[in-house]
């Protein structure tokens, strides 16, 4: 699950401190702001550095990392394993976040109207989000087995060892993470539908604007702030997903559910290349970097009203 | 007619979504020897809670659910504690470059994981806490900071300035006000994150496969992964350790839902 921004419960946000000067700044006030932020730096900043230059060595953990120069990201150009890995998180991105998002919105749309029984709707495809994906992963497991519902419920042609196929074990694993991220979508695009103004609405339909025309000429440009929290949310969620594929198949077989994510937590963990995987994780903040970088910049505009 | 057709599509839609949690309610009440009969995929002919006994006592979920609380708890306490803080500094009064520390820590939160892994893991070796639980609240709490201090600071920043003023001219100093006036009128976010930050903490895999090693320092969550290892197609064991896994995080959901859902959604409307 990612990260959101809030601020917007009570009253639209006002500078406050700024209209009377100020003298020096209190030394309890400088400590309730250097200890959080040394925390962070300590635990955050300076092993984020430390990661930049492990990628520039040939570290195994024990002996002293030599520097290799960008010779890591040499290796990864032609390394299969990367390929594969790098190809299969675009698969994810399009289709785990792109998925997530039509459905969320599709389910907003279709859970937006206060009536009978839409609570219930909505908390059913909720419920997921609370779970664990290492959870999530084994209740999916079940039901994926030779002999779980799924092989039960489809046609004999049609059995099959979901997650042991190389061909269908990266989609096997897509389901479950999909299963859970609807649901959340689906919140983000709720509370943006309820906070568009019904009188838009209202004037549109006196203006002859059917469904569709509505939807394409009033819901959609409202939800422009949403969709945007969307995207981030989405791509920082497939850069980030890592559990469920862990838990169901730990990239395999083959590498054929292989990610970044779990590649690079292979490399360092078990082959213990630690220089190496810290290229890898690089490879990640570098392809996270755009929407960083895009998600800072609202934060900083929002900040400023 | 309308409405038939919402309650049918929206009505089969749920059903599809809860089936899956049914069948794993369905199958951890089984007994082993009804599942190798009978098939995974079958309805139950068989009513046991044996499957939960033995994921809590021999299965180890019983040490992993008190790992997990001596992980979670403090780690939303301290998360809390410290975001408030600086979110209290940075939002009540002109600190110099604050809209930059306040990105800077924002963009912490943002980085992806795998970038510290390597060095967190080491840093905790380093510092000798590595495969200790104080290992992993540090962690958590170091990485979620940033997020938790922004929330925060646009909450702070909407309460009117007035009371603080009024409050200063009554002589109380920063301490007393941080404790006693905005804190209180911070409660609603405070519930909402501190709803999300356990749910996230509690779910964790990747920090705590990060830091921990040992089987017996396992939160939950990894530790599902160690029962699966453990009991190799037990299926209604494996079933039972999920459930027992997910109750902590529906329980906090069904307690605190409207912090929660509040929580997740506040920042899609701006």
């Amino acid at each position: 699950m990612a990260i959101l921004t809030a601020s917007r419960t009570t009253a639209p946000p006002r500078p406050v401190a700024r209209r009377r000067p100020r003298r020096r700044v209190p030394p309890v006030l400088l400590a309730f702001l250097l200890v959080p932020l040394a925390v962070e730096g300590f635990w955050v900043f300076w092993p984020a550095l430390q990661g930049f230059w492990l990628s520039l060595t040939n570290w195994d953990g024990v002996s002293a990392p030599a520097f290799v120069g960008l010779g890591n990201f040499g290796e990864l150009a032609g390394d299969p394993i990367f390929r594969g890995a790098a190809l299969n998180t675009l698969i994810w991105l399009v289709l785990f976040g792109g998925l997530s998002a039509v459905g969320g919105l599709g389910l907003a749309l279709l859970l937006q109207q206060e009536r009978r029984g839409v609570g219930f709707y909505r908390a059913a495809l909720f419920t997921p989000v609370v779970f664990s994906l290492v959870a999530t992963s084994l209740i999916w497991q079940a039901l994926y087995q030779p002999d779980g519902l799924l092989n039960q419920i489809l046609p004999v042609s049609w059995r099959h060892a979901w997650l042991a196929d190389p061909d269908t074990a990266l989609y096997a694993v897509l389901v479950p993470a999909l299963w859970r991220q609807v649901g959340y979508v689906m919140v983000l695009y709720l509370a943006g539908l309820k906070g568009i103004d019904p009188t838009l609405f209202e004037a549109a339909k006196i203006d002859g604007a059917g469904r569709w025309q509505q939807f394409r000429f009033v819901t959609w440009p409202q939800l422009r702030s949403v969709n945007s929290v969307v995207l981030s949310v989405i791509i920082i969620d497939s850069l980030r997903s890592f559990d469920v594929v862990w838990a169901m198949t730990k990239g395999g077989p083959y590498h054929s559910s292989e990610l970044l994510s779990t590649y690079m937590y292979a490399t360092a963990f078990q082959s213990l290349r630690l220089g190496y995987a810290s290229a890898l994780a690089v490879v990640i903040f570098v392809l996270a970097f755009g929407v960083i970088v895009a998600y800072l910049v609202r934060a900083f505009r929002e900040d400023d009203q | 007619m309308r409405h038939k057709a919402f309650h049918l599509v929206a009505g089969t839609l749920s059903v599809l979504w809860l089936l899956p949690i049914a069948l794993v309610l369905l199958t951890s009440i089984r007994t082993f020897d009804d599942i190798a009969g009978n098939g995974l995929g079958a309805l139950p002919h068989s009513f046991s809670l044996g499957a939960f006994d033995e994921a809590w006592n021999a299965g180890g979920q019983a040490q992993a659910m008190l790992n997990s609380l001596l992980v979670t708890v403090p780690t939303v306490l301290l998360s809390l504690a410290l975001a408030a803080a600086s979110a209290f500094a940075l939002s009540r009064f002109h600190i110099p470059g604050r809209r930059a520390i306040i990105l800077l820590m924002l963009a912490g939160n943002l980085l992806p994981p795998q970038i510290l892994l390597v060095p967190v893991s080491k840093l905790c070796e380093l510092l000798g806490i590595y495969d200790t639980l104080p290992a992993l609240v540090v962690v958590q709490v170091g990485f979620g900071l940033g997020f938790y201090t922004f929330v925060l600071q646009g909450f702070m920043r909407a309460i009117p300035g007035e009371i603080q003023q009024a409050a200063t001219i009554d002589g109380a100093g920063v301490v007393t006000i941080f404790w006693r006036i905005i804190l209180p009128m911070t409660r609603p976010a405070l519930a909402a994150l501190a709803a999300l930050c356990f749910t996230w903490v509690f779910n964790d895999l990747l920090w705590a496969i990060t830091v921990l090693r040992t089987g017996t320092v396992m939160p939950v969550t990894p530790a599902l992964l160690g029962l699966q290892g453990q009991y190799v197609s037990t299926w209604n064991v494996v079933a039972a350790g999920s459930v027992i896994a997910a109750i902590p995080t529906v329980a906090v959901f069904l307690r605190f839902q409207r912090h929660f859902i509040s929580g997740l959604a506040i920042g899609a409307v701006k």
